[in-house]
């Protein structure tokens, strides 16, 4: 893992300060001596939970998740004191990183547990939460070892259990390991897993900011989103401000993968160009190989392409250009890797993790998945690619589906058939896949068979 | 009310309601599959999608679901635009990648709503090219057939199963495409409601198994409205009939009553009616004790001679209408006459009548009940005497999430928000009873008593209410009293739920002086329901008929040892049901003659000196007085076989040939319907239950049969080629074919509901007010009982506290669901799941017999030994025993007597997989007895 | 078997499995809330989930077999089904896909002789696919028990399961 960033003034490390190329974990003594949990005593020496909402919501902090809803105006929908029926409010840490090429959030779990904990002490006391879960997906071993002795140290040092620092405020964590579904990211569908049940997401309203572990008020944040509360307490949100480049606020861990000379993670401003982030630390792509496009961030974005090397990257730009941000790791395709047969590991995918619940989910992916494999496998039809279009259009829209997941799954098929539309046609034309290689075209056709 | 604008039409709507629920009021075709009107909404099959516009400016919109979006002032809606309409055709069009279109096979066929989206959102031709998901099928159990692979994923079955009935053994499995509808493994399923997926189910994956092993199509079935004959409910039924069978029972919506769902002992119970035990033609019993076969008319003077000679005594029938037991009543004088109904049952159901038309409480309807946010249960197991009403019960527990969903305005048919919201949090729910209740699941206190008290509880409570404490009360029932009074008083709709099961005339009173006790406390704000449960379908409207004037068993016994009885004339009754053989023995031994008239062999009829053949529910029709004191007409579904008549026609021409006072002006349904409404004050109303003969539709009769029945040229071929006159019914409006009008119809009158593009039961939302609402020709039936001044409680005195003896058990009745009905227990479906008759001993005294589940034990009462299987329930009663009441071989014993128990060495165990656990009627053995019940 | 056999037969939960079950269930305002929990923690123990310890579950959660088999059928990680000593979670997500896994899965599948969903006869491994392992940039990756394996290549691959080869030649 290359953690090692051009260290200019505009560049502060802040999310990965603890985190060396050698990757050594930190633990609380680490931790304390490069400033750590000084938020938190100075949170709990005098800070109400309304100052920290303030400052959370000046921060311009915005979800990392994927979605960048302010958290500030997220938290402030959870009704506080009197407004509040009583009984428990919750605090999720969203750690269920199921993305396809995202690998942001394993990295500070593994190598700086603390700065999350201390970031989820601050959120939980914010909106005042008494319970607090880390829900994190069960491969992610190291991690979960890590966070889990964290804790145990959290809660020797007083900064967890009863009367935090003589606060007076009290907070439980756990660490929930799921038992795997992709659709657990998606916060709703979360919150039925934290309950014991099916991961099917829940409709909104109610949102679960009102209404949502066991029926209370609970917040669900990402990891990243929650290791940068600490900092913007400690150093106040117009330094937040200061670290963007562009309209948004703070750093951003950026990652690239595929045929890239230099495959890694990487803390930038936020809004740091994609060509930066590709040739400076990326090292720009393999010997032989040439950018085709890319997925901005993660398996559920848009392709962009060549054109867009010197956007930003940041919620706005990348938005204006038909894609999302989203995890901010991005996914190269190059010239030798088929973009149909891309497509159609990321439509299979999306059409195993559907939940089952709504049916253009259901159903549609798996026609979609079933297209995919025949115009790969060089069965397809003309009349495929109209059908391709049709499903983008059914699926495709948010509120045409119960929650995100099968929108989200049309955005590489429907921005592919766009770029390189000329490619699904050579499938047609030629009748076999002008890129396989024939171990690629066999497992297709193998698993198209048994589809 | 909001205005709203669709397709460009503006329409004054109601507020609060969902888009859908609103078009569908509005009388749109919006396709749908995973809303119901009872469950409301999950936005989990995306059918009702419609496009919403921001403002006038927005000429894109975006695809909402129907069932998912509040009205909203303003709003502006296509219906029918390119991008709703394509969006809906696409959804079933991915719906049939898997659907086997198998049709033609398939049991759903011509009544799917799976069907009638499909052509209703215009999808014909298949454009998927990959293989279709296949599934495994599961034995369910002799009423439900399962066939996944038909299966859409609306998730609706669950909902209806676990959600809604509590019912516990059915679940989604597995998830994407791959979701499965199921159970843990093959296996019966336990809820007695499961025969509703057949209805709930848009398409043919649960199917009516019996309908299915004797197949006709709906558009082929002949039917009629009807009344289930199950229980004192008085859901309202569609039997279905061709080539003179009753095929299957389906539900006939009635908003006040069962609404959409029936239990599976009226469901499935009525296949009685083709039960090889029919009598087909009057019989004459011979010397050797077989009967001779004789014409009707000759059967008719045969009986006049008997009723000639001597003094003629009738026993009527609390499983016979109205106009039967008043015909039979009048037929052998007031004087004579009695209600059928053992000794001490009638003077409970009395009780009863007397109770509901006195207490100022409301006797409620099962819609009145779902409203009510706090129960007291006082010792009826509804779920086995009055199923439906426990369904009910069901749903009054959910008015604490409905409350809390109210407080977030969340509109009520936002069903997952609120119970995601809610979780497991239900209004107070209190159940006494002998035993754990299949309610317990949603009770706050489960509390097992013996019978007495039972009564003292009650009447703790009642103290409780009007602050006192009730004199010499154990402390542990006067703590529970206090709770449980606190709970009622704080309720703005609270119900106690009672009824004569037990036998225990403190039970009874107890109940009402809780509803009387709350009345006095808060009179105004309050709404006390008071529901009392009788045992049979016309428990009640028998003992109107008798209005206190008939003899008792006792008496009758005395009058014929005298010689005072020469001719007994028993309707439609099996009296070794009603009192113990001896003395049923010991009558018929003094009396000269016995006529019996019924519709299937029993052991009264078999002495009977002249059997007359009556038609049943099925092929008569009658009035019956459910529970709640209403009065609702059954019609003949098909002409009564053979020699059978309807009872009240064979005691119209008995009387007739008798040349008896005014049975000349006898000879017709509604002049014997007038008669009695003259003569019995207390049933005066009875005529307005459902309009008279002459009613018709627009100056036609009501055909019983659909439009489409089908081969009615043919379907006698085999007999003859000449196709016969369709039978007249002078009778009733409905006329036996598809001739005819059915528009504008009183509910009373609808036996199905069918509208153009609507074949399934969902097109009932056809012919009603608002989705789920009542129907437009208003709900069927009337209310003969109105709340009164107040029960007089000063002379019932609070029984002494039971001590249990270490000699003996006090015999306390049990009832199944499945097997305590003497009718339905005739149905093949429900005799194969009732199992045997069983003695339930709870688990302290089956150790010390050393007994368990399957072992066989001797009940020993006086002289009678009965042998019966164990049933070990660790929630009975202390010092209690319970029997499985009105089942064959039980039938011997006598509740409330002191027993003996001894184990039975010589007992033939059945295989382990029968004994209690795959036996819908055992308590369910994950949790019997072991969670929630308390002993006081 | 009946449902009544099952439950009488010997299928209880271990004490361990019991005190861990307990530690969850003291956060949960319901015993169903820790279905998943004690799923993984049964499946921790015995390998995998059999219909005996599944309806044993449910009876300590006070849930009906249906309720729990729901969950447990919908989860990719809670095995119905016996697996080897080792799951071999192979991911064959897009970054992996991209660098090549499909010819390395191929590879895996050639040494163990097993298909996606199969273990192996000497029930030692379980290859199952399982989404993008966050590890991307170290891309083709797989998990073999608690292990990361990364920068996969069929080198690698011989050396991971070289021990389970050997064997295969001696056999």
């Amino acid at each position: 893992m290359d953690v090692s960033s051009t260290k200019t003034p505009m560049n502060e490390k802040v999310l990965t300060r603890n985190i060396g190329p050698d990757l050594v974990p930190t633990d609380m003594t680490a931790y304390e001596a490069n400033g750590g949990y000084r938020a938190l005593h100075k949170v709990m020496s005098g800070m109400s939970s309304n100052d920290c909402l303030e400052v959370i919501k000046a921060s311009n902090l915005r979800g990392r998740g994927g979605a960048g809803f302010p958290t500030g105006m997220k938290w402030s929908f959870v009704p506080m004191g009197e407004k509040c029926s009583p009984g428990h409010k919750y605090l999720v840490c969203n750690a269920d990183e199921m993305e396809p090429g995202t690998f942001k959030d394993r990295l500070l779990m593994e190598c700086d547990p603390h700065q999350l904990i201390e970031g989820m002490i601050l959120a939980a006391y914010t909106i005042q939460a008494d319970l607090s879960y880390i829900f994190i997906r069960g491969e992610y071993v190291v991690a979960i070892e890590r966070l889990e002795q964290a804790l145990v140290d959290c809660y020797k040092k007083g900064y967890l259990g009863e009367n935090i620092l003589g606060s007076g405020y009290d907070l439980e964590m756990h660490v929930h390991t799921s038992a795997g579904r992709y659709i657990c990211g998606e916060e709703t569908a979360l919150i039925n897993a934290l309950e014991g049940k099916r991961a099917n997401p829940r409709a909104k309203p109610p949102f679960p900011q009102v209404s949502g572990l066991w029926g209370r008020p609970t917040i669900v944040n990402n990891v990243e989103t929650l290791c940068n509360i600490s900092h913007i307490i400690d150093k106040g949100p117009e330094w937040f401000q200061s670290l963007g480049l562009g309209e948004d606020a703070g750093t951003k861990l950026y990652g690239a993968s595929g045929y890239v000379k230099n495959p890694g993670c990487w803390e930038l401003p936020i809004g740091t160009p994609v060509r930066e982030i590709l040739e400076q630390h990326a090292g720009g792509m393999v010997e032989g190989r040439k950018l085709k496009g890319f997925l901005p961030g993660g398996g559920s974005t848009d392709f962009l392409v060549e054109e867009h090397l010197d956007l930003p990257m940041d919620y706005g730009s990348i938005g204006a250009a038909g894609s999302r941000m989203g995890t901010g790791t991005m996914i190269i395709l190059d010239d030798k890797t088929c973009p149909v047969g891309m497509v159609l590991n990321l439509i299979r995918f999306f059409a195993h993790e559907s939940c089952g619940f709504c049916t253009p989910c259901r159903e549609g992916l798996p026609w979609t998945r079933q297209v995919l494999e025949d115009i790969e496998a060089g069965r397809g039809r003309k009349e495929d690619l109209e059908t391709l279009l049709r499903q983008v259009k059914y699926i495709g829209a948010i509120g045409n589906t119960h929650c995100a997941l099968a929108p989200g799954a049309m955005e590489p098929l429907q921005s592919a058939l766009k770029y390189f539309q000329s490619d699904f046609e050579a499938h047609v034309e030629q009748g076999c896949c002008p890129y396989a290689s024939d171990i690629k075209a066999l497992d297709v056709k193998a698993q198209g068979e048994s589809a | 009310m909001p205005t709203i604008y669709i397709d460009g039409t503006a329409y004054e709507v109601e507020a609060g309601k969902n888009l859908l629920e609103t078009c569908l009021n509005l009388g749109l075709d919006l396709p749908y599959f995973c809303w119901h009107p009872s469950m409301g909404s999950i936005g989990s099959c995306r059918q009702c999608a419609m496009v919403q516009y921001q403002n006038e400016e927005d000429i894109r919109g975006r695809i909402v679901m129907g069932c998912m979006t509040p009205v909203t002032e303003g709003a502006m809606l296509s219906l029918q635009g390119e991008t709703a309409s394509e969006f809906r055709k696409s959804v079933v069009e991915s719906l049939m990648l898997n659907h086997p279109h198998d049709c033609p096979v398939c049991a759903e066929g011509g009544e799917c709503h799976l069907q009638d989206m499909t052509v209703m959102v215009g999808h014909r031709d298949r454009r998927y090219r990959g293989k279709k998901n296949t599934h495994r099928n599961q034995y369910l159990g002799p009423l439900i057939n399962h066939e996944m692979n038909r299966c859409i994923s609306c998730y609706r079955c669950v909902r209806f199963y676990r959600d809604y009935a509590g019912g516990t053994d059915l679940a989604a499995l597995a998830s994407h495409d791959h979701v499965y509808f199921g159970r843990h493994k093959d296996g019966v399923l336990q809820s007695e409601f499961a025969g509703n997926l057949v209805e709930v189910c848009p398409t043919g994956v649960f199917t009516d198994k019996p309908l299915l092993n004797d197949y006709s199509r709906k558009w082929d079935l002949q039917s009629a409205p009807s009344i289930c004959v199950s229980c004192a409910v008085g859901c309202n039924t569609s039997p279905g009939e061709r080539y003179g069978k009753l095929k299957r029972i389906q539900n006939r919506f009635n908003h006040e009553v069962n609404g959409y769902f029936l239990c599976d002992r009226g469901r499935f119970g009525a296949d009685f009616v083709n039960s090889d035990s029919r009598l087909s033609f009057a019989g004459v019993r011979q010397e050797d004790g077989s009967y001779r076969a004789i014409k009707a008319d000759d059967a008719l003077s045969e009986v006049a001679s008997l009723c000639q000679q001597g003094t003629v005594a009738g026993v009527g029938s609390p499983r016979a209408s109205v106009e039967a037991n008043y015909l039979l009543r009048r037929f052998v004088g007031s004087k004579h006459f009695s209600t059928g109904m053992g000794d001490l049952e009638c003077a409970l159901v009395r009780q009863v009548v007397d109770t509901l038309s006195q207490t100022r409480a409301i006797s409620p309807s099962l819609h009145q009940i779902e409203s009510a946010d706090a129960v007291l249960i006082l010792g009826e197991d509804v779920s086995n005497t009055a199923p439906r009403l426990a369904l009910a019960l069901r749903q009054a527990a959910r008015s604490k999430a409905r409350e809390l969903a109210a407080d977030m305005r969340l509109e009520p048919w936002m069903d997952a928000a609120i119970r995601n919201l809610a979780q497991d949090q239900y209004s107070p729910v209190f159940i006494v009873g002998v035993h754990e209740s299949r309610l317990n699941d949603i009770a706050a206190r489960s509390v097992s008593l013996a019978p007495d008290d039972i009564a003292r509880l009650g009447f703790a409570v009642a103290a409780e209410i009007a602050g006192r404490r009730l004199d010499g009360v154990e402390t542990a029932i006067a703590a529970l009293a206090s709770t449980i009074a606190s709970a009622l008083k704080a309720a703005k709709n609270p119900i106690i739920v009672s009824g004569v099961s037990l036998l225990n005339a403190s039970v009874l009173e107890s109940a009402a002086a809780v509803a009387e006790a709350l009345l006095s406390d808060e009179p105004e704000e309050k709404n006390v329901m008071l529901s009392l449960s009788v045992p049979e379908c016309n428990s009640l409207g028998v003992a109107m008929v008798d209005d206190g004037e008939g003899v008792g068993f006792d008496e009758l016994a005395e009058r014929a040892a005298q010689g005072d009885i020469d001719t007994l004339v028993v309707l439609e009754n099996d009296l070794y049901r009603r009192v113990p053989a001896e003395k049923i023995d010991q009558i018929l031994g003094d009396i000269k003659r016995l006529v019996v008239l019924d519709s299937l062999d029993n052991a009264t009829l078999s002495k009977s000196h002249v059997a007359l053949p009556t038609a049943t529910f099925a092929e008569s029709e009658g009035t019956l007085i459910s529970s709640e004191g209403r009065a609702q007409r059954y019609y003949p579904v098909f002409v009564a076989e053979d020699d059978r008549l309807a009872s009240w026609q064979w005691l119209s021409e008995l009387g007739q040939v008798l040349g008896l006072w005014g049975f000349d002006q006898l000879a017709h349904f509604d002049q014997v319907e007038q008669a009695c409404a003259q003569d019995m004050p207390a049933l005066s109303n009875i005529a307005f239950a459902a309009p008279n003969h002459q009613f018709r539709s627009h100056g036609l009769k009501i055909p019983r049969q659909p439009a489409r029945y089908s081969g009615r040229t043919a379907m006698r071929a085999n007999v003859s080629v000449h196709e016969p006159q369709q039978p007249t019914d002078d009778e009733t409006p409905l006329s036996y074919s598809m001739e005819g009008l059915s528009v504008g119809l009183p509910s009373s009158l609808m036996s199905y509901s069918w509208s153009p593009g609507w074949n399934s039961n969902q097109s009932i939302q056809k012919f009603q007010h608002e989705a789920g609402g009542a129907i437009k020709g208003g709900s069927a039936g009337v209310r003969l009982i109105t709340s009164g001044l107040g029960v007089d409680l000063h002379n019932c005195s609070v029984p002494k506290p039971f001590q249990p003896s270490d000699t003996g058990f006090l015999l306390v009745p049990v009832y199944r669901v499945f097997g305590s009905d003497e009718l339905s227990i005739q149905a093949r479906a429900i005799a194969e799941l009732a199992g045997d008759a069983q003695v339930i001993i709870c688990s302290d005294d089956a150790n010390k017999l050393q007994v368990a589940d399957g072992d066989g034990v001797v009940v020993i009462a006086g002289d009678t030994k009965v042998l019966l299987e164990v049933l070990v329930d660790s929630s009975l009663a202390k010092g209690c025993v319970g029997f499985t009441q009105g089942m064959p071989g039980a039938e011997t014993l006598v509740a409330g007597s002191m027993v003996l128990l001894q184990k039975s060495e010589d007992w033939q165990r059945r295989k382990p997989e029968l004994i209690a656990t795959d036996n819908p009627n055992a308590p369910n053995p994950e949790h019997r007895g072991v969670s929630g019940v308390s002993y006081v | 078997m009946s449902e009544q056999q099952l439950i009488q037969s010997d299928i209880a939960l271990s004490a361990e499995e019991i005190q861990q079950i307990e530690a969850e269930l003291v956060h949960m305002p319901q015993k169903s809330g820790a279905a998943i929990d004690a799923l993984k923690i049964v499946q921790r123990q015995r390998g995998w989930v059999s219909d005996e310890s599944l309806v044993a579950i449910a009876r300590y959660l006070e849930m009906s077999p249906e309720a729990l088999e729901g969950v447990a059928t919908f989860y990719n990680l809670i095995y119905r089904q016996p697996v080897g000593e080792k799951v071999v979670l192979f991911c064959d997500s897009v970054s992996c896909w991209i660098r090549g896994c499909e010819g390395v899965k191929q590879k895996i599948s050639e040494a163990l002789g097993v298909d996606y969903g199969e273990t192996t006869g000497d029930n030692q491994y379980t290859l199952i696919p399982v989404p993008c392992l966050g590890a991307c940039d170290k891309a083709p990756v797989m998990m073999v028990g608690d292990d990361l394996h990364t920068n996969l290549n069929n080198e690698k691959i011989d050396q991971i399961f070289a021990k389970k080869m050997g064997k295969e030649e001696d056999a």
